[in-house]
């Protein structure tokens, strides 16, 4: 079998293997590398198994799965932007039950560590969700996704409002096992995403994903219509990059103890770090598989290498790094601000 | 199963509108059968223009002096066929291929007819090559709106039977559309299998025709796709399965070559209420 990397400089396998320490964690979750597929960019890891072994990062994310088969939208749902792209898939696939017999098994039976990423319409449809779970094998952690802006109604985000989110994630977390850790991942459509974050965070999450794609829209010039069926749609790749890293550093200056998964338009190595000097634990690429299949190895051995010539010997000891000096981490009561 | 490779471009050639882009791709060609297609990275690795292109392989050469090589068709439409047209020899390209499920072969020889759209010819010329081989009767119909916008007249009348060509202004055989003239075809050559590329509304008239005329249709269709590999699901489109239920499918995996008669043409872009998990069905 031919596993062809397509080798971008740094990741070829010319390069000096770095003795950098890539053992990563996201709570309860150790992996052997702070990379991850990121939910929707990557279905169930198979079709990615054909470029990188899937064992070798941190977890495949899988695509958002719902309670029952789902059509999504219709097409168009795709259009290219500056640095990135603008979806509207509608969460399309087969189901929770199917899901957990074809996917998860091919997951569990190929020994990748799996974050299941879940959609609900309702809060007791997540629910279901995690009770459906908690009897399936090979759920190493659930992502639960409350800010998909592809839903029928888009006013209905959970991850927008503080109250709604927190409903959601005490309902996942009374019917989980409570051994597997669950993350919430966040839209960047708020005004104070922090407020969000801990908002959750009092509900029980153990981790946060940061973050979901920014809505977005597209006219097309030749119709003179929007180039999307469903008008708008989930910008991401590395044009969300900037608004991504700064959600990070907030929430990591308001929960300087909470484990984030940074995402948001990681393409190289060099990306991956500022992530983690903002105060990720982890990083997905997303989009960016799209654009290069064996991205996530990929931005693994840069990132190794990106460690070791800055003198760090783990990841571990590069989280959060850019926060140092300064007394940066908020001491004070919530939204209070200290005058000198 | 797809391998991702850096290819060196070898050659950039005018053909008519389009360019003829031939580029080294070891483990490619080896593994080629003809509907199978490639995408190609656009700009580099800092470009902006982040989706990879897809491109139904024209030619492919497994050995040589340069190893495997492929030819893919471009036909400028945007910012990323015109980088690529921009090519020269020596530049390199970042492949992932071939993906996609090639065209079914008959087992004999059967009467086979081509249907080509604008550069929708390119993945019928090796296609034709191995259905002589077999022993079938290769017709060939390729149509465009303008002479300049036919691909391949001259090289594809080589490994054709008979070869029509329709143009919409008359600057080229026949004035009018190809499926003017496939009906005609069909019936005196007694065609069994109809083998089509182009745009979606032509796909959709020739699979009706083929349905008519009771063959077998293979389709290539044409949708907008971001990754090519089966992982982003924007390239879906309806069609019927083996059970009888229409699903939304994407076409990188599971196409892009169609049975004519599963597709629900008419209902592209669109989730038809009896698909499964249309909202329509969401209620039960």
């Amino acid at each position: 079998m031919t596993r062809a990397i397509f080798g971008r400089g740094i990741g070829s396998a010319a390069a000096p293997i770095p003795n950098t320490d890539m053992s990563a964690a996201l709570a309860s979750l150790s992996m052997p590398s702070p990379v991850l597929t990121a939910s929707g960019c990557a279905a169930s890891g198979r079709e990615l198994d054909q470029f990188f072994d899937i064992t070798k990062i941190g977890a495949i994310v899988t695509k958002s799965v719902m309670l029952r088969p789902r059509s999504g939208r219709p097409t168009p749902r795709m259009c290219e932007t500056p640095s990135g792209m603008l979806n509207s898939i509608g969460l399309q696939g087969p189901g929770i039950e199917e899901f957990i017999e074809v996917d998860l098994a091919w997951l569990e039976a190929r020994g990748a560590r799996t974050v299941v990423s879940i959609a609900g319409e309702s809060v007791d449809e997540y629910g279901k969700l995690a009770q459906k779970l908690r009897s399936a094998g090979g759920v190493d952690a659930i992502e639960v996704n409350i800010s998909c802006p592809n839903v029928t109604d888009r006013n209905q985000v959970f991850a927008c409002d503080p109250e709604m989110a927190a409903n959601v994630i005490q309902t996942v977390r009374r019917q989980s096992d409570s051994q597997t850790p669950i993350f919430a991942k966040l839209s960047p459509d708020v005004t104070d995403i922090a407020e969000i974050a801990r908002s959750v965070v009092r509900a029980g999450v153990d981790g946060l994903t940061v973050i979901n794609t920014a809505l977005g829209m597209v006219i097309d010039l030749e119709t003179m219509r929007p180039a999307l069926a469903g008008v708008t749609g989930g910008l991401s790749g590395p044009a969300i990059r900037p608004i991504a890293l700064r959600c990070v550093w907030q929430i990591r200056q308001a929960l300087p103890d909470i484990p984030i998964l940074g995402v948001g338009g990681i393409r190289t190595g060099l990306d991956a770090l500022q992530f983690i000097l903002a105060g990720a634990n982890a990083v997905s690429v997303g989009t960016m598989t799209f654009n290069d299949p064996s991205a996530p190895m990929r931005v693994h051995n840069e990132l190794a290498l990106a460690l070791q010539e800055r003198g760090f010997g783990s990841v571990s000891e590069a989280i959060s790094y850019g926060h140092r000096g300064a007394d940066v981490f908020e001491t004070a009561g919530e939204g209070e601000i200290e005058l000198e | 199963m797809p391998v991702q490779v850096r290819g060196e471009v070898l050659d950039v050639r005018r053909a008519g509108v389009y360019y003829v882009l031939s580029i080294t791709a070891p483990g490619i060609p080896e593994q080629f059968r003809p509907g199978h297609f490639v995408t190609i990275g656009i700009g580099g690795e800092e470009s902006g223009l982040i989706l990879r292109r897809a491109f139904a392989i024209h030619q492919v050469q497994s050995r040589g002096v340069y190893g495997g090589t492929l030819d893919v068709v471009v036909g400028v439409q945007g910012k990323g066929t015109r980088w690529l047209s921009g090519r020269r020899r020596h530049d390199t390209l970042d492949i992932v291929g071939p993906l996609g499920k090639p065209f079914i072969l008959p087992k004999e020889g059967v009467p086979c007819v081509l249907v080509g759209g604008g550069y929708g010819s390119a993945p019928l010329f090796m296609l034709a090559e191995q259905l002589r081989e077999r022993g079938c009767r290769v017709d060939v119909v390729l149509g465009a709106s303008t002479e300049e916008k036919l691909y391949g007249v001259l090289d594809i009348k080589r490994v054709s039977s008979m070869l029509t060509i329709t143009t919409e202004d008359g600057s080229s055989g026949t004035k009018g559309r190809v499926t003017d003239v496939l009906p005609d075809i069909m019936e005196r050559n007694n065609s069994a299998v109809v083998y089509a590329c182009g745009p979606m509304g032509m796909l959709a008239a020739v699979a009706a025709i083929a349905a008519e005329y009771r063959a077998y249709s293979q389709c290539s269709v044409e949708e907008s796709m971001a990754c090519g590999i089966g992982i982003c699901m924007t390239c879906v489109l309806p069609v019927i399965g083996d059970d009888g239920i229409t699903r939304m499918v994407r076409s990188c995996i599971e196409g892009p070559i169609f049975r004519g008669d599963l597709v629900r043409w008419d209902e592209i872009g669109t989730i038809p209420a009896d698909a499964l998990g249309a909202p329509a069905l969401d209620m039960s």
